[in-house]
């Protein structure tokens, strides 16, 4: 076994202790599987359940979205920013005198100008340290090395051109492996000089050497999680807008997280937290690449600061695909182990993460490899330890969650790449092998050997409605004849288990802040309602959603109710919308606001019918006496009430404010099934049906939710086939544009077939769990699987993702297979 | 993303044209369908200090065919070679060609004289307009000249077009019963250029290959004939054997590069495989 750790640093050891939060009344005690989505509202009302069209769309349909861009300020100045064209060199000097004397150019803003203000370093969300600008060297390709500001978006670019920076290069460290060689250190400003970050255990390492001892069957792998980039069509940018009359910061910023950027804002700058306001406007895509904070936004505020201007920055794509976090880049050594009858019993990894010039990723502070640990995934697995180093390349800082619970992709690839390894090994179908080795429906709630209760599930239902989908078996039959014929065709499966929801307070923060969610619900006098969030929508559908919830609780029509989010001088605090936890964590919230407000509309009820309490009960919209629906007072009537009637031992209003700490995390899974049919020539990987089958407990609204697949599996299908940033030897990025970054189109996406089981959360509000990003956790092992299904009875055992031509073209080559 | 400064120009005769490249000589650059020009000046890989728009002279976009040639007007756009019968109907490999170029969005712009004049070996015209052995019209200040394709590309974005002329048309000889053509790309998803494509046209008598010319696409410098290739194939029955021995003859003498697409390898055997799946989808049409 390869253990990347320095003994002489400190182990960081998950120590998650179990704390049982209380579970919130109305969450479903005993949880059933069902296929049938429960719908209890009429459509005027459309509460969970409708296939409701999305609020937002008709302004995006029409173009009348307002993004970051589309802000234009009195005044406005733009900022462009000279990038490095080394990975690693000593900045021996910044010439700004020729772009200074131009036209229309205002200023230029180096490290040492941050310097003087403190602002050159800013902190990561991993507790790590970033430059914003160098002082003395750059780490990375396309780093910021300094800025212009000028009148014009046009001038600011042309000044780009007449700055000079003179560059002594340093070696590159691209290999992460040769990085924890420490023969050339990256962060030399460390007081440690090493390339190494951090160490990071989970589980028992004894009783798992012990199972591998006595294990009949192992199978062991390496493999290489790609990096991958978000991507997201809208870049990163903003319009920072510092008044000296107000003194106030207004900020409009591509964040899925606002309130946590305000926090580390005020922090980071010192300007007092009430005198800076963060505005999300529409977000176009975020995919966890708008968590962190970026140093054109921390420059671009400064530039605003010292100039008394609103100043707008918005990053090109290169800018974003070569400068901006990445995704994943785990290398992972993973043993499986199976006894005599074939089940699983052991899995041990040891795993090396590539961060780049700094930790900047965004998991909870706890979690440094995030949540990597639920790495036995689907499987009752008696023991499981996983052995985890980071390190320093001259690499962009990273790495997001990018649609990805923290790391549960990387996770997810490799028990399912492996458990199919095994089946194959022990010559025993991958359905019926993962059937055998499931946890059971009466295994649940499941504690892992890593520590993890997952609250549901029933993965063998999953696995069944996606075999019967698909005509599994005929299949199967298929493959035998062409097999026969000496043609490829392959068939993959993964059954995953995602874990979103971050989460109870005990163990997830970020910098210190809990992983909290909220909902603020108004209802106006004439029944209609604003409720607004901690998270912010960057495409999921949040205004529908939420809106539904509420419709749900309350019986308001979701049609008349506005979801607001990402402006923190109004909505109440929150740490945003990434890893799959709006609906689990601010989704419960607006459920629970709701309730407290059905509680005081009850009150107005009894009061208005001059009925006692206990005499009401709720049916969807009203409060009426028990057994005589037409003794009632809809939620409207008492809206009305609470300005113009209400009683006198009650205060005015109709409002409540939700902050919800989850009780667990939630445990959405699915079983996706892949058919592909290999071309002998070219090694091309045709598609031919993908079929997904997603559990993520109960469904909000089943339009929205085939969309989130839709569009997850399409994010799956990328790394699995085709996305990948690519460095060359000095570290420059090869992959800079789309050209060369390649994000499939509906050209290259199969059809997805997609479907669904229902097994509730039991401890959600109302049972739901998040399902934005299983599929993009769940898609590429089942690409994988049928891909290397297809070749196994040539010898080939494993294909690291993306799966490309050229690497299937080599491995048939290697096989002597040819056309 | 934003291009360096230049002046603009937009004639309404080519003889404006001329003059206006006769007069600002190596400062300026031809303006046609501006999808390889203008993505090269947003990186400021190209920086010319003036744009000649041809976009707004009439009399340069035409397809029809005229002694035993099919005509195309530079300013003709991919997309129109796609919705014309006569391309569709007997040009098959161009028809092939023009359905695999870019995406659709592109295609509505990008020019078939801009696709030749700027002489990429990745682009697919070149290869198609080598397979047909087509003839190219230049026009400049001493009046028009021919230029036969097989002397027109002589380096990496590199042609004999001097600095004062415009390539106003490209002739392809209509072609005759017997023979056939096709044009086979792959490329990583749409929208790429191809990791390796072939284009061939065979003219074949009584199962017999009587005339061949394969053009090889994004596996040389210079965009390249596979002429040892073509002469496994003159004068035989296609047996798989013989189609076998071309394709091993264009891997042989194509000259790849290694890059984000592929090794040198790969891109050779795939040569390879391209040039012999297209000659038998040519055989088909010939016959
Ligand atoms: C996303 C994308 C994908 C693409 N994929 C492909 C592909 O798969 N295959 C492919 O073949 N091409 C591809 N292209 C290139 C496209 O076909 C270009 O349009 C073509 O290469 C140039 O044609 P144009 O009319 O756009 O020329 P321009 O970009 O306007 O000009 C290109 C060059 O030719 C010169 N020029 C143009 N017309 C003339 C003329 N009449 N006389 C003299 N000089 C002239 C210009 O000065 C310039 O140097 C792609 C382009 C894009 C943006």
């Amino acid at each position: 076994m390869t253990v990347y750790h320095d003994p002489n640093k400190p182990r960081h050891v998950d120590d998650r202790v179990e704390v049982k939060h209380p579970v919130p009344e109305g969450a479903s005690a005993k949880v059933e599987t069902t296929e049938q989505i429960a719908v209890t509202t009429p459509p005027e009302v459309c509460g969970m359940g409708h296939r409701m069209k999305r609020k937002e769309d008709p302004r995006f349909i029409q173009g009348r979205g307002q993004y970051v861009d589309d802000v234009k300020l009195p005044g406005m100045l733009y900022m462009d920013i000279v990038r490095s064209p080394y990975a690693h060199a000593k900045i021996l000097d910044i010439d700004a005198s020729a772009a200074l004397e131009m036209d229309g150019v205002l200023a230029v803003i180096t490290g040492k100008d941050l310097e003087a203000h403190g602002l050159h370093w800013m902190p990561t969300l991993m507790s790590d340290t970033q430059m914003v600008l160098p002082t003395e060297k750059v780490v990375y390709y396309a780093q910021e090395v300094c800025a212009v500001i000028a009148t014009d978006r046009y001038i600011a670019a042309d000044a780009v051109e007449n700055i000079f920076v003179d560059y002594d290069p340093l070696d590159a460290v691209v290999d992460p492996f040769k990085a924890l060689e420490d023969e050339t250190i990256v962060r030399t400003d460390k007081e440690v000089q090493t390339n190494r970050i951090w160490h990071w255990e989970v589980g028992d390492q004894a009783a798992t050497d012990e199972v591998f001892a006595n294990a009949k069957h192992v199978v062991k792998q390496y493999m290489h999680i790609p990096r991958i980039h978000v991507a997201s069509i809208e870049t990163c940018g903003m319009v920072a807008n510092y008044n000296p009359a107000t003194e106030k910061m207004q900020i409009y910023m591509t964040t899925q997280a606002p309130h946590a950027i305000r926090t580390v804002f005020a922090l980071v700058t010192g300007l007092p937290e009430h005198k800076i306001q963060i505005i999300s406007p529409d977000i176009g895509g975020g995919f966890g690449g708008k968590v962190p904070v970026y140093p054109g936004y921390v420059i671009g505020a400064v530039a605003s600061l010292l100039l008394g201007k609103p100043v707008k920055w918005i990053e090109d794509r290169s800018e974003n695909l070569q400068a901006d976090s990445f995704a994943r880049d785990y290398h992972l050594e993973a043993e499986l182990a199976a006894d005599e009858n074939g089940k699983l019993v052991g899995l041990r990894v040891n795993g090396l993460a590539d961060h780049g010039a700094a930790d900047a990723a965004a998991n909870p502070s706890k979690f440094p490899a995030g949540l990597f640990s639920i790495c036995s995934g689907s499987y009752d697995i008696e023991a499981t330890h996983v052995n985890f180093d980071a390190v320093y390349t001259t690499k962009p800082p990273g790495g997001v969650a990018y649609r990805c619970s923290f790391r549960v992709t990387e996770a997810v690839h490799m028990i399912e790449r492996l458990t199919d390894m095994m089946a194959h090994d022990l010559g025993i179908d991958p359905a019926e092998y993962r059937m055998q080795n499931f946890i059971q429906p009466e295994q649940f709630p499941y504690k892992s050997a890593t520590g993890w209760e997952y609250d549901s599930g029933n993965y063998p239902a999953a696995l069944k409605k996606a075999m019967d989908m698909i005509g599994y078996d005929e299949l199967r039959r298929e493959q035998a004849e062409k097999r026969e014929r000496g043609e490829l065709m392959g068939i993959g499966i993964s059954s995953f288990t995602e874990v979103v929801g971050a989460g109870p307070a005990k163990d997830y923060d970020i910098l210190g802040i809990k992983m909290f969610d909220s909902a603020e619900i108004r209802i106006h006098p004439t029944g209609k309602a604003i409720a607004r969030f901690g998270t912010k929508s960057q495409g999921q559908g949040h205004e529908t959603t939420y809106a539904q919830i509420i419709a749900q609780e309350l019986g308001i029509p979701a049609n008349d109710i506005e979801v607001e989010e990402g402006d923190t001088d109004t909505a109440p605090y929150g740490l945003g919308t990434y890893a799959s936890r709006s609906t689990p964590t601010a989704g419960a919230a607006a459920a629970m606001a709701a309730r407290k407000i059905r509680a005081k509309a009850k009150k107005i009820a009894a009061h208005l019918l001059e009925a006692s309490e206990e005499d009401l009960e709720w049916n969807v919209n009203q409060w009426q006496v028990k057994g005589s629906p037409d003794q009632a007072k809809t939620i409207q009537d008492i809206a009305f009430a609470a300005y113009t009637n209400h009683p006198d031992d009650l205060e005015a209003g109709l409002e409540a404010t939700d902050y919800y700490n989850p009780p667990n995390l939630t445990f959405p899974f699915g079983s996706y099934i892949c058919v592909v049919d290999v071309d002998k020539g070219t090694g091309e990987v045709h598609i031919r049906r993908f079929v997904a089958i997603d559990d993520c407990g109960n469904i909000i609204n089943p339009l929205v939710v085939e969309g989130q697949v839709h569009g997850g599996l399409t994010m799956g299908l990328a790394p699995a086939m085709f996305e990948e940033i690519v460095y060359d030897e000095y570290g420059t990025c090869l992959t800079g544009t789309f050209a060369d970054y390649l994000l499939p189109t509906a050209v290259e996406s199969p059809k997805w077939e997609t479907g669904h089981t229902i097994t509730p959360s039991p401890h959600h509000p109302i049972g739901a769990k998040g399902v934005g990003e299983s599929p993009t956790v769940g898609a590429p092992p089942a690409i994988a699987n049928a891909v290397v299904d297809a070749l196994w009875h040539l010898g080939v055992r494993h294909i690291d993702i993306p799966i490309t031509p050229q690497k299937v073209w080599q491995a048939l080559r290697d096989a002597g297979v040819s056309d | 993303m934003i291009p360096g400064e230049f002046d603009y120009h937009s004639p309404q005769t080519l003889a404006e044209a001329i003059s206006l490249l006769v007069e600002h000589g190596d400062e300026a650059k031809i303006l046609a369908g501006g999808q390889s020009l203008i993505p090269a000046m947003r990186f400021r890989l190209a920086l010319p200090g003036t744009l000649i728009d041809i976009n707004r002279i009439d009399g340069l976009s035409y397809l029809r065919e005229e002694n035993g040639h099919l005509l195309i007007g530079a300013m003709t756009r991919e997309s129109a070679l796609e919705e014309s019968d006569i391309v569709q109907s007997k040009y098959h490999l161009l028809a092939d060609a023009a359905a695999v170029i870019a995406d659709p969005l592109v295609r509505n712009l990008a020019t078939v004289g801009g696709n030749i004049a700027h002489s990429d070996p990745a682009n697919d015209h070149p290869a198609v307009m080598l397979a047909y052995g087509a003839t190219v019209m230049a026009a400049g200040p001493n009046g028009t000249r021919r230029i036969a394709i097989d002397d027109f590309f002589t380096d990496l974005f590199e042609n004999s077009l001097e600095e004062n002329e415009i390539l106003t048309e490209i002739r392809i000889p209509t072609p005759a019963a017997g023979t056939g053509g096709a044009y086979l790309k792959l490329e990583r998803k749409v929208g790429d250029y191809a990791i390796s494509a072939a284009a061939v046209q065979l003219t074949m008598s009584g199962g017999t290959c009587t005339a061949a010319r394969i053009g090889l696409t994004n596996v040389s410098p210079v965009p390249m004939r596979a002429k040892n290739a073509e002469q496994a194939l003159v004068g035989q029955t296609l047996t798989d054997d013989v189609i076998e021995a071309a394709g091993q003859a264009a891997a042989a003498e194509c000259d790849p590069s290694q890059d984000l697409r592929g090794s040198v390898a790969y891109k050779r055997d795939l040569t390879r495989v391209m040039v012999k799946r297209t000659i038998r989808k040519a055989m088909e049409r010939a016959n």
